[in-house]
């Protein structure tokens, strides 16, 4: 009976372990090092895309389709779901804040995979079994694992039916807020505008005088600073706003530098010190106040 | 019989209620209160010598009295009765505190005239007299150890009676602190007794302790000897005496001189079969003895104050005294007789230097005096009656009682008997000398009278008495009421060792109560009794010497090395100073250091060290959920490593 | 070439999904990495099943999944909560037990 005894595979699965295998760890790290959540959350789709193949491979067809349509397919779109929720464009500072914890994580990371490598090396694992008879036994792997689930582990499977509900109502119950008043309509929402003086119009729009029209970047009042009026509150709760009033500065100062030595004026001595402040827009203020002044 | 059994209870409560009356009438009494004092303290001897009287008529055995009041301590397994036991040794001492003291009480009269706080002082005298009865009536010990006390509260409160006078505070205060080490010494040996005895009564106490190991009975006795110490001012306690002469006259005569100093010689003796049965204890009694004789003789020659030379022979008697009772039967009679003549004596002799310094202008230093046997007649005959029988002037009470207690140190026997014998003849002979200096320098001579001092610089002036600064003394005859108690106590001194000592009356008389054994000295008793005599007549011939022949220098010579350390007490306050109080200090400093560094180290370390450790540990709960992963994940790898190492081994 | 192998690739695998969780600190890749430690166990699960020739690894695998899915769903929830409390992601930022 060689099935039940078999040392090694074909070389056609060895060599797909090795290629698929270094992208699965690449994927792996590609998670764990990505500055930005949704590329992590692609780099671990990847793997898991990888897993699915390998088990294919190792004779689990119903875990691999599984793999693909539930985890890569749901659940990391569920991640991605949140990921945009929470914003998208917001890339992580991989600077860490705790002390030592990078070389805690290493020490235990690599004396964790060095004990479970030597573990699996220790153990004697040179002949393996293989899934064809299993697989044949009830007309193939879904049958079999049909057999299993409804006989011996039905209420296991019942259970996880009752877990995935209350799952899913305590996501809801979760992120569910109880409204406690009566949304305000829009004549009562006008009237408090009139009430509280202030805004009566419309918001101004991004990007007004700041020769950009992105949704995330302010606009720019006459006076050269920044009006965070402009842009969506959702976006100035992210810290999502961009920052470009010292561009903004920097393309005036390069438009009147170039017209003044067209017009062959002399040069404001005020000029460089003008520009190599900070490019907080604060202190720009401060500086375009200055030349006001002047 | 029974009625005279009732009375002993009024031997106490009489001076009690004196006590209590003067103390707590209130200035009413001021003017009445030596009257209604002196009249209890009367009563109390007159129901002393009505009970000696029928003790007289009984025979030898059936003396003893026995009064039980009431169950003070009734515990199982722990009882204390307040009860009196009269036996002859408590009658002897009963006659001469009530006897002694009614005389002092009427001195007092005289002497306090002029102090407007004589009620009180009266009160205390009567307190004194109370607590002073109260223990030698005792019928058990710790009934004694309440006496004890409060002799010590009564000794206290009358040497600071001019508490006015820092020097008077500070010896009360002295005398007191020294007196508790003593006091110590017998609450401990009570306590011992109570675990080893069960009792605390004489009677049991006593008659156990045949059965009794020597051990126990050595540390009780030398506990005892400890407490005798205190209060008979032994050396090493001996340094609260002298300054305890900061107390008025009649005080000094009283209580440092008569009676309470004796108290030490009471327990010894009342407790002598502890003490027979244990012979170390025994010897260190009569070794003390025999050191405070001498040292307090030493001390009496080099003091220039009258009341402090007194006060150095006094300790020196109570030596003789101690002694006596350190050598066993052979000796405890003599020891008591000796009390008792010396309680005659000394107090003739204070009441005498009371009364010169009542004429000076309450000066004390005898070189200001001189030439006074003129102007005091009554005080110089009384003084100097005192002064031969203390000096053992052969007929009178001293030579007597002295000779025998000389004796019977010869009698102990061996070395021992030999070296002791020794030093009470050489004590004899000092006290020759001493008590020859004092006589000299007080009433022969040329009058070497100062101006009476400005009373801001010198504030030993007792208050009452009016001193006008530069006037000349006038010395004059005390009154009536002083001299009358100087006169019955000189009687005393001249006829009550005779008397003892015919057909050895007294040692028969306390025979039931003490043990007695005539003892036998390697010599004959004429050849020791012509030594004492001897002695005598060299000290007396030394002093004459000394001061009779040369004219005596107001201000005191520098002296030898010996006498510039005599007249500070033989070193004896700089002795507790340096090893006391200094080494007390320097070891309460290290204590408090070992506490500061090392004890306080060890706690502050520990909690210094559970704090830092916390302080660590706190860091690990910092809320950081990443943190906590980490440990997680270390000690799942723990875990991991922990299994594989067993499944390997 | 032994399945042995695959044991080998899902402990690496779940010890950089580990490292992950220790370093990172939004939340949401938090989350991710202890998928990928899961992950991790499926495979290994997948790889005994098919050494010893029995299902039961692959059904185990199978019950991982779905805790999996109902702990994504409620981990994201309470993710997106922390984030409207407090306005970031960050795991670090939850470090007090109250806002």
């Amino acid at each position: 009976m060689n099935t039940l005894a078999a040392s090694a595979t074909s070389v056609g699965e060895a060599v797909q372990f090795w290629v698929l295998g270094t992208v699965a760890v690449a994927g792996a790290f590609g998670t764990i090092l990505m500055r930005r959540a949704v590329h992590s959350a692609l780099c671990l789709a990847g793997t898991m895309i990888v897993l699915a193949v390998f088990y294919l491979a190792n004779g689990a067809y119903f875990l691999g389709v599984v793999q693909i349509i539930v985890y890569t397919g749901a659940i990391m779109m569920l991640f991605l779901f949140v990921v945009m929720l929470v914003g998208v464009t917001a890339a992580d500072s991989l600077k860490e804040t705790l002390k030592g914890q990078r070389w805690l994580a290493a020490a235990c990371g690599l004396g964790f995979g060095v004990l479970l490598i030597a573990g699996i090396g220790n153990a004697s694992l040179n002949t393996f079994t293989g899934l064809g008879a299993a697989n044949s036994a009830h007309g193939g792997n879904v049958e079999g694992l049909a057999q299993l689930i409804f006989t011996k582990y039905v209420f296991a499977f019942e259970i996880t039916g009752a877990l995935l509900i209350t799952a899913a109502v305590g996501a809801m119950v979760l992120t569910h807020r109880e409204r406690t008043e009566r949304a305000k309509t829009q004549r009562e929402l006008s009237e408090l505008r009139v009430r509280e003086g202030k805004h009566l119009p419309p918001l101004p729009a991004p990007g007004v005088y700041a020769r950009h029209n992105a949704v995330d970047i302010p606009g720019l009042l006459p006076d050269g600073t920044l009006s965070e009026l402009t842009v969506s509150k959702t976006l100035r709760a992210r810290g999502q706003i961009r920052d470009v009033s010292s561009e903004a500065l920097n393309d005036l100062a390069a438009l009147e530098q170039r017209s003044e030595e067209r017009l062959g004026r002399e040069t404001g001595s005020h000029e460089p010190h003008a520009r190599d402040e900070s490019k907080d827009p604060h202190d720009s203020h401060d500086s375009h106040d200055e030349e006001a002044a002047k | 019989m029974t009625n005279s059994e009732n009375l002993i209870a009024l031997l106490v409560a009489a001076p009690l209620l004196g006590a209590v009356v003067l103390l707590c009438g209130g200035r009413r009494l001021d003017r009445s209160g030596h009257w209604i004092g002196t009249l209890f303290a009367a009563a109390s001897f007159v129901v002393g010598a009505v009970l000696f009287v029928d003790m007289l008529g009984k025979g030898a055995d059936e003396r003893a009295m026995h009064q039980s009041l009431y169950d003070w301590i009734p515990v199982e397994g722990f009882q204390a009765d307040v009860a009196f036991q009269l036996d002859q040794l408590s009658m002897t001492f009963v006659l001469l505190i009530t006897g002694v003291g009614s005389l002092i009480h009427v001195y007092s009269i005289g002497y306090m005239e002029h102090d407007e706080r004589r009620r009180r002082f009266f009160g205390y005298l009567n307190l004194f007299l109370a607590a002073m009865l109260l223990l030698v009536l005792a019928d058990n010990y710790l009934l004694l150890y309440v006496g004890w006390e409060g002799v010590g509260l009564a000794s206290y409160l009358l040497i600071g009676f001019w508490q006015h006078k820092p020097s008077a505070a500070t010896a009360a205060k002295k005398a007191f602190l020294v007196n508790r080490v003593g006091d110590m010494g017998l609450s401990i040996a009570i306590m011992l007794m109570f675990t080893t005895f069960g009792t605390f009564t004489f009677g049991p106490v006593l008659e156990a302790t045949g059965e009794t190991s020597e051990g126990t009975l050595t540390a009780i006795g030398l506990l005892l000897l400890l407490a005798a110490c205190g209060k008979s001012a032994q050396v090493p306690l001996q340094s609260w005496l002298g300054d305890a002469m900061e107390g008025p006259t009649p005080v000094s005569a009283l209580i440092h001189a008569a009676t309470m100093v004796t108290a030490g010689v009471y327990l010894i003796t009342r407790s002598g079969a502890i003490f027979n049965a244990a012979p170390d204890a025994q010897l260190a009694v009569a070794v003390v003895g025999a050191v405070t004789l001498i040292f307090g003789a030493i001390v009496g020659c080099a003091k220039d104050d009258i009341k402090k030379a007194l006060a150095g022979s006094t300790m020196s008697q109570i030596g003789y005294m101690i002694l006596a009772a350190g050598l066993g039967p052979i000796g405890y009679a003599f020891a008591i007789m000796h009390l008792v003549t010396h309680g005659f004596f000394k107090a003739g002799l204070f009441l005498g230097a009371g009364s010169v310094m009542h004429g000076m202008n309450d000066e004390v230093d005898m070189r200001k005096y001189g030439g006074l046997r003129k102007y005091m007649p009554i005080t110089f005959v009384t003084f100097g009656l005192g002064y031969l029988a203390i000096i053992g002037f052969p007929g009178l009470s001293g030579f007597f009682s002295k000779d025998k207690i000389i004796e019977a140190a010869f009698a102990k026997g061996g070395t021992e008997g030999w070296i002791l014998g020794c030093t009470a003849l050489l004590g004899a002979a000092i006290t020759a000398y001493y008590m020859t200096r004092v006589m000299l320098l007080t009433f022969f001579g040329e009058k070497r009278w100062q101006p009476a001092p400005d009373p801001d610089k010198a504030p030993s002036v007792e208050p009452g008495i009016e001193v006008h600064p530069g006037e000349m003394p006038h010395p004059h005859e005390s009154p009536k009421s002083m001299t009358i108690p100087m006169v019955v106590l000189a009687f005393g001194s001249v006829f009550a060792g005779g008397l003892f000592s015919l057909n050895d009356s007294f040692v028969n008389w306390l025979k039931p109560v003490t043990e007695f054994e005539h003892g036998h000295p390697p010599i004959s008793a004429t050849v020791i009794t012509s030594a004492t005599v001897v002695a005598l007549v060299i000290g007396l011939g030394i002093a004459y010497v000394q001061y009779g022949r040369r004219p005596v220098p107001t201000l005191a010579p520098r002296g030898s090395l010996l006498t510039r350390a005599a007249r500070r007490d033989l070193l004896q306050d700089d002795f507790n100073h340096v090893v006391l109080v200094r080494g007390g200090e320097h070891l309460t400093r290290s204590l408090v250091y070992v506490d500061h560094t090392l004890v306080d180290g060890v706690v502050n370390g520990t909690a210094a060290s559970f704090g830092g450790l916390s302080g660590r540990l706190r860091k690990l709960q910092n809320g950081y959920a990443r943190t906590y992963a980490v440990s997680m994940f270390g000690g799942t790898a723990v875990l991991i490593a922990a299994t594989l190492l067993m499944r390997a081994v | 070439m032994n399945p042995v192998n695959y044991l080998y690739l899902a402990a690496l695998l779940f010890t950089i999904g580990a490292a992950g969780v220790l370093i990172r600190r939004n939340a949401i890749v938090v989350f991710m990495c202890i998928e990928l430690m899961l992950n991790a166990c499926n495979l290994t699960f997948v790889a005994f099943s098919r050494m010893h020739g029995n299902l039961d690894g692959q059904i185990i695998a199978f019950f991982t999944m779905v805790v999996a899915a109902a702990e994504v769903v409620v981990g994201l929830a309470i993710i997106v909560l922390l984030f409207r409390s407090r306005h970031s992601a960050s795991v670090d930022d939850a470090s007090l037990m109250k806002l």
